[in-house]
């Protein structure tokens, strides 16, 4: 996983409350096996005219110049500005895939779904909780300021933008993780110990849980 | 001390580790995959050289994309008509064999939707962790489970580990009182509980049902309210054991028996929240006054009673719910002030993980049964949620039934729910259905969705809109 200290970069506004998985990646996506290869295909619906298929060639597909991140100003983009409860709806782990495939490397806002909050982790992709008020001072900062960057300092836990500076708040043990792109599941392993032990009275004092499910 | 609420019961009864920051290391005991948020944790785990911890808390079964039509199934994998699902679907096959999970392929007895076939095997027992990479996992919790989604690098993370690295939620008690009137149903309980709390009202929270409603209620019905517990922004929701709970599990597949049955109920019983246990937040709705649901917007918060009328843009408190009522107004091509049972259905669809159970077959069928599919309506599909629930419902006729009434009697999976195969709704349609999620182009690019009961659903199709399901029913 690719480790985030500090990242400074050209901010994108996502102005709208409640973006779900399905608008972040539309369903017909997800039929890849795949880990990469989303960004093309962020925000589909929204960002091109036709319906995208997940073999289609993006390149010449018909653009909505309405849509946000098609606008020249807002090329370039790796900080995604966005309202409340984003990312709400499905488990699906492509949606923080294809920001991070897109270029985003953090999203801000007033509050997260819980999974997709989760998923980013795992993906090196930083969500940064601020308040609604500070939320609302960075979306008039961005769209007052053509070219505005936001820098976040992971390990000072800081938001900046011009004149503004906000700081935020963060589990420790994700902090950690991201800083060191560290891989969760070697972590894990280190407990292995911890595991089999809770495996072994657990199977003592609840043996039905165990060896039913197993092949014919 | 307070007591501890049934959560609390649940996270205790399963910790490995707990970490100076407040992270745990949480057991896992049941592990359902699919093929949409599996291939990439088993490439992982071969990239890395791993393998599963173990194989007997694993299960696995397609159902996202598979097509539900019975030619197409008969032919296997080979007869997936997209050649990205099928690929997807061929992957799941290979990568149970290869490390040996257990695996109900496409058509054999036992395939299902994953939140249909876990309980109805007894893979989920009372009391067990339940993770799968989809966030309807919240269902198993009506067998009082800890059951919750997660992304596809836990999914990978659980193989490896058999453990997840979370932290603990907070209590969240809703309590429904009072008896349901006629015609109301578990989805229209949980329609008018996110109606209240809104999308992310149950963020960070478990959320404990409680009250006489769960109480009365099967457990297919607490199912469907569990099931949409990520609809109002919680991971989880559960329901506490009670008789109901041990009844429904005895009998099934990988439930033990003699002894060791008495042994795993006697704990079971003690699944319950303490009288004196603490909750962060508490909501209470009185059963008696809720009536048929009916979404008419874009968030499953975007809910009215069929009595209703679709909000006005101005009635609106806040700028920002104007402009979210007026974007919806705007997708689903609806007057703000119209009546919802003046809301036209092109198409109506009664399955998915949160009503395709044998009760909701029942319940569509006594409204179809007799009627017919109003001419205006171009399709409705009834998809069982699994092998067993189809065997059953064919049983007691319920298939000829449906087809009696110009409705069609699908294979199982998810279908219409999501858009993965080939049951789609088209740009601008309308469609009654007893899925879990109305977001723009969810069920199809441009398709408009409205959440309902399987009775609703049924009713509407027949009557060729949004229609009041009790003024078609006798009161017994």
């Amino acid at each position: 996983m690719q480790a985030f200290t500090t990242h400074q970069g050209l901010a994108a506004p996502m102005d709208r409350a409640n973006v779900d998985t399905d608008m972040i990646i539309p369903k017909q996506f997800l039929k890849s096996i795949r880990r990469s290869g989303f960004g093309p295909n962020l925000f589909d619906e929204l960002r091109y005219l036709d319906v995208g298929e997940p073999d289609s060639d993006n390149s010449g597909r018909p653009l909505n110049s309405e849509f946000v991140l098609n606008q020249p100003r807002y090329q370039g983009a790796s900080v995604l500005l966005a309202r409340k409860n984003f990312g709400c709806g499905s488990s699906r782990e492509h949606a923080p895939w294809a920001l991070e495939d897109y270029g985003f490397r953090t999203v801000i806002a007033p509050s997260f779904a819980d999974i997709f909050y989760n998923n980013c982790f795992k993906n090196g992709l930083l969500p940064v909780v601020l308040t609604e008020s500070q939320v609302e001072q960075l979306f008039a900062a961005v769209y007052a300021t053509p070219g505005l960057q936001i820098c976040v300092d992971l390990p000072a836990q800081t938001v900046t933008a011009g004149e503004l500076s906000f700081s935020f708040e963060i589990d420790a043990f994700r902090k950690e993780c991201l800083l060191k792109g560290l891989d969760e599941i070697g972590l894990t392993l280190q407990s292995s110990s911890a595991i089999k032990a809770y495996e072994s009275a657990r199977a003592a004092q609840h043996p039905w849980v165990f060896g039913a499910i197993k092949r014919a | 001390m307070a007591g501890m609420t049934l959560y609390d019961k649940l996270w205790q009864s399963h910790l490995v580790e707990s970490r100076d920051d407040g992270s745990a290391l949480l057991y896992i005991d049941r592990h359902i995959l699919h093929e949409v948020t599996s291939p990439q944790a088993f490439e992982g785990l071969r990239l890395a050289g791993r393998k599963p911890w173990r194989l007997d808390t694993n299960i696995a079964t397609p159902d996202h994309n598979i097509s539900t039509d019975r030619a197409e199934r008969k032919a296997g994998v080979a007869g997936i008509p997209d050649k990205t699902s099928r690929l997807q679907v061929q992957t799941l096959d290979d990568n149970c064999d290869h490390f040996g999970i257990v695996e109900y392929k496409m058509n054999e007895l036992g395939q299902g939707i994953v939140h249909v076939m876990g309980p109805e095997m007894g893979v989920t027992m009372p009391g067990m962790t339940v993770v799968c990479g989809d966030s309807h996992t919240a269902t198993h919790g009506a067998l009082a489970c800890l059951a919750h989604g997660i992304g596809t690098s836990e999914v990978e993370h659980v193989l490896a580990t058999q453990c997840l690295v979370t932290k603990k939620m907070k209590n969240m008690r809703i309590t429904v009182d009072g008896k349901l009137g006629f015609g109301v149903t578990p989805k229209d309980v949980v329609l008018a509980i996110i109606g209240k709390i809104g999308t992310a009202g149950g963020t960070g929270y478990a959320i404990e049902f409680a009250g006489q409603v769960f109480r009365d209620m099967s457990i297919e019905g607490r199912m469907t309210v569990c099931n949409m517990a990520i609809e109002a922004g919680a991971r989880v929701g559960m329901v506490a054991v009670d008789d109901t709970t041990i009844d429904y599990v005895q009998g099934r597949q990988f439930v033990p028996t003699g002894d060791l049955w008495q042994q795993a109920v006697e704990y079971w019983r003690t699944l319950v929240s303490d009288s004196d246990a603490q909750f962060d937040a508490e909501v209470v709705l009185d059963g008696s006054d809720i009536a048929p649901q009916v979404t008419w917007g874009n968030s499953p918060e975007m809910v009215a009673a069929v009595t209703d009328t679709i909000p006005r843009v101005e009635q609106q408190a806040s700028a920002e719910q104007r402009a979210a009522v007026a974007r919806a107004l705007e997708y689903m091509g609806l007057e703000g002030g119209s009546a919802i049972t003046d809301i036209p259905v092109d198409r109506v669809f009664i399955g998915s993980c949160t009503n395709s159970r044998i009760e909701d077959m029942r319940a569509a069928a006594a409204v179809a049964k007799g009627r017919r599919v109003a001419d205006s309506v171009k399709q409705v599909l009834v998809v069982p949620g699994s092998q067993m629930v189809k065997q059953q419902a064919e049983a007691e006729g319920l298939d000829k039934i449906f087809i009696a009434a110009g409705m069609q009697w699908r294979e199982p999976g998810c279908s219409m729910c999501l858009a993965m195969n080939s049951d789609k709704l088209g740009a601008g349609e309308h469609c009654a259905s007893t899925s879990n999620r109305n977001f723009e182009g969810r069920q199809g690019n441009g398709g408009r969705t409205h959440l309902v009961s399987p009775a609703m659903a049924a009713a509407a199709a027949v009557a060729g809109h949004i229609v009041d399901v009790r003024t078609m029913m006798e009161e017994h």
